[in-house]
């Protein structure tokens, strides 16, 4: 619990963080960046983990707990995504959505 | 009395037809022969161990035939209204047991000769075991439906079979309206089953036929145009029979089915087929006798009369040896039912009901025989035509005696076969109406004078020369001519009125000598008359036709009936009718259809955009939806 601030000014700002990152997964084009924006939407969740815990139920761990579990899982599916997308550029020499578009054919 | 056995009567042939129909390449002509010979030997025995047994064993009780039954639930519709599957054994039916199984034996037999070196020899046999199964099947039948069933099979095999030489067109078109024609009649049985099964509740024929059960005495229940329901039902069957019979005015297939092999005309066009619609108003006599105090049986009698007629004077006229043995066999078609017509049901008076049944069976033989002598001749010379034969009897004297044994015994001369079914068919309608008995004894004559017409015409008359010397056929055609002869001299002989009667019950039945006199004096005249015209070679015939001038021309060309027919099809039915219909069809309703088809297209076409392949869009898509959903369950929760 950090004083003077309410679970309000948190949860705007990962609310804030939580659209930016949407924003960008939708109007990115480059793969990278995509895959940045997805990173943005989880900490927003990860930081409303945080914060439910610490606000709501200060005794309990749950919140923190799930938090780290996130930050896993993330770290994993980055692993896999950047794996994916450098294999990508070794075929195409590119990493630019449009391009990768072919795949659908 | 254990009749079980009986079953296997058809299903000789419909395993044999199974076995050659599936491995037709891979048999050899001569052991399919033998193999359908061999199965219609074994099914000829059991039907006559069965009508010794029936007739002469323990069927019998208080003198009146009993009738078996045996039979399991095919379709069940109702309590009382099922459809079943099943044998029904009485004298009718055991007859015709011993006629179909008789008369199929020796074409079979005069087969193995007549198609020897046949292409199709296989397939020929494969379809006459087909007929044998479907015919003893309609024998048997011990319902409406049942018959109706085997009914239409028959027609199938004669179908096929008339279309067997199916490189020829008009062969395939000949087997096109044989069965489009009985197609048609076969409409109006079906109406008639449906009406018989809806007002009686009931298909089957020993409910139907009980003179005292409720299907009989409740015939005035329902009435319909001034006549009660079940009497139309009963025309409309007889409308079945009589597209089956070749009655007037259905009878165009029947000449026209000469176009198969000769010996399937002997067994499907003159012998078994075309009797089975005497067979079914035989079948449902009492009902035709006690419903409407016999309303259906006069119309029945009138168009018997009729066609008798009809079809003996067509007969005199056509040059075709086979067309004139099929408008003959019309003409004693019209015979046994005029006779079924006149007649009543108890004890003697019952007269034209045996006859009629007498007439069938002694009809079978000789006509048969005629047909097969008639198949020999044309296997000699190779043509159907009177003008390319003459003087025959030198090269071929079985076939002349055989065919002469025949001639006489349609001509009704004693002590052949013909002369007792016929006296008695004259003696009934002599009884009942005096025109019908009076049309009757000029056909008679007529079938004398035009019998004897080819008869002489064929084995006498002229000398011609012919490319290659005419032979006798084989032993194998001869040998069933000579059977069938023995029986037409000998046929006549059996008491059948104590056998098969309208109750069942057996009377006898007696001679009636003026009438009998009468009916021979006139055959012996149109003999006579015959004898006169075609025995030498003589100008006479061809003045008295002329004599006759355009009378002779409609008759030798079937008073246009053909014509007609082709006029109504194609000028009436047609143009008229079905050609509005099908463009109804293809504007409207295919119309319809096809542009629900377009529409479809052309809005996919437009909507195809939206399915881009973009993750992005997707994405956008999906969270959208989710805003605003979620800013109209806000809304709502504010509210």
């Amino acid at each position: 619990m950090i004083p003077g601030i309410s679970i309000y000014e948190i949860l705007t700002i990962t609310t804030m963080l939580f659209f930016i990152g949407v924003y960008g997964f939708i109007t990115r084009k480059n793969l990278i960046s995509i895959l940045i924006s997805v990173e943005l939407i989880l900490n927003a969740s990860v930081i409303n983990f945080v914060a439910f815990n610490k606000y709501l139920y200060p005794d309990m761990l749950h919140g923190v707990l799930f938090s780290i579990f996130i930050i896993a899982v993330t770290a994993a599916e980055t692993a896999l995504a950047v794996s994916i997308i450098i294999n990508l550029y070794r075929q195409i020499s590119s990493v630019e959505v449009k391009d990768v578009e072919t795949m659908k054919h | 009395m254990n009749l079980g056995y009986i079953i296997l009567i058809p299903l000789i042939p419909l395993a044999i037809f199974l076995l050659l129909g599936i491995f037709n390449q891979k048999i050899k002509p001569s052991v399919s022969g033998y193999l359908c010979v061999f199965g219609l030997l074994f099914s000829t025995m059991l039907s006559f161990y069965a009508a010794y047994q029936y007739f002469f064993e323990s069927a019998r009780v208080n003198g009146v035939y009993q009738t078996f039954v045996e039979k399991t639930v095919w379709m069940n519709f109702t309590d009382t209204l099922h459809i079943d599957m099943g044998i029904l054994i009485d004298p009718i039916s055991v007859m015709m047991l011993v006629v179909v199984s008789l008369v199929s034996l020796m074409v079979h037999v005069y087969s193995r000769g007549y198609m020897k070196g046949d292409d199709g020899y296989t397939r020929f046999f494969a379809f006459l075991s087909l007929f044998s199964f479907s015919m003893y099947g309609l024998v048997l039948a011990t319902n409406l439906f049942q018959i109706y069933i085997f009914w239409e099979l028959v027609g199938v095999s004669s179908y096929l079979l008339i279309g067997y030489y199916y490189t020829r067109e008009s062969a395939v078109a000949a087997a096109k309206k044989a069965f489009v024609v009985t197609r048609f009649a076969d409409l109006g049985f079906l109406i008639g089953i449906l009406i018989v099964g809806y007002y009686t509740g009931s298909f089957d024929f020993e409910t139907l036929n009980n003179p005292g059960g409720s299907a009989i005495l409740n015939w005035a229940s329902t009435s319909f145009m001034g006549l009660s329901a079940l009497t139309w039902a009963l025309i409309l069957i007889f409308v079945g029979g009589a597209g089956k019979s070749a009655m007037f005015p259905l009878h165009i297939w029947l000449p026209d089915a000469m176009e198969g092999p000769t010996p399937v005309s002997a067994l499907i066009h003159a012998a078994t087929m075309v009797v089975a619609g005497i067979y079914l108003v035989a079948r449902l006599f009492p009902m035709y006798y006690f419903v409407e105090d016999g309303f259906a049986l006069r119309i029945v009698a009138f168009v018997g009369a009729f066609s008798a007629l009809f079809a003996a004077i067509i007969a005199i006229t056509q040059t075709d040896i086979k067309r004139v043995l099929a408008f003959s066999t019309m003409s004693q078609l019209g015979y046994m039912m005029l006779a079924l017509g006149v007649s009543g049901y108890q004890g003697h008076e019952g007269l034209g009901y045996m006859a009629s049944m007498f007439h069938l069976f002694t009809h079978a033989i000789f006509k048969a025989l005629l047909f097969l002598c008639a198949g020999s001749v044309i296997h000699a010379v190779h043509s159907n035509y009177l003008k390319d034969m003459g003087g025959l009897r030198k090269y071929m004297p079985i076939t002349n005696i055989t065919f002469l044994i025949a001639a006489l015994a349609i001509a009704g001369i004693p002590p052949f076969a013909g002369f007792w079914s016929k006296d008695e068919i004259l003696a009934a309608s002599f009884e009942h109406n005096k025109l019908i008995y009076f049309v009757g004894i000029f056909v008679a004559g007529l079938t004398a004078f035009y019998m004897f017409r080819i008869y002489f015409g064929i084995f006498w008359g002229k000398e011609t020369k012919y490319a290659e010397t005419p032979h006798e056929s084989p032993f194998s055609m001869t040998f069933p001519l000579v059977v069938l002869a023995l029986l037409s001299l000998g046929g006549g002989f059996i008491p059948f009125s104590e056998y098969v009667t309208a109750d069942k019950a057996g009377f006898e039945a007696h001679i009636d000598y003026p009438l009998a006199a009468i009916a021979v004096a006139v055959g012996l005249m149109g003999i006579a008359l015959a004898w006169v015209f075609y025995k030498k070679e003589t100008v006479l015939a061809d003045r008295f036709a002329n004599l006759f001038g355009v009378f002779y021309k409609w008759t030798s060309d079937k008073f246009y009936f053909d014509e007609i027919y082709l006029f109504v099809a194609r000028n009436i039915l047609f143009k008229r009718v079905a050609e509005p219909i099908a463009r109804f069809d293809k504007k409207y309703v295919d119309g319809t259809m096809a542009g629900i088809g377009f529409k479809t297209v052309w809005t996919s076409q437009k909507i195809k955009g939206l399915q881009s392949g973009k993750i992005q869009d997707y994405a956008f898509a999906f969270i959208s939806g989710v805003v605003i959903i979620a800013l109209v369950f806000i809304y709502l929760w504010n509210n």
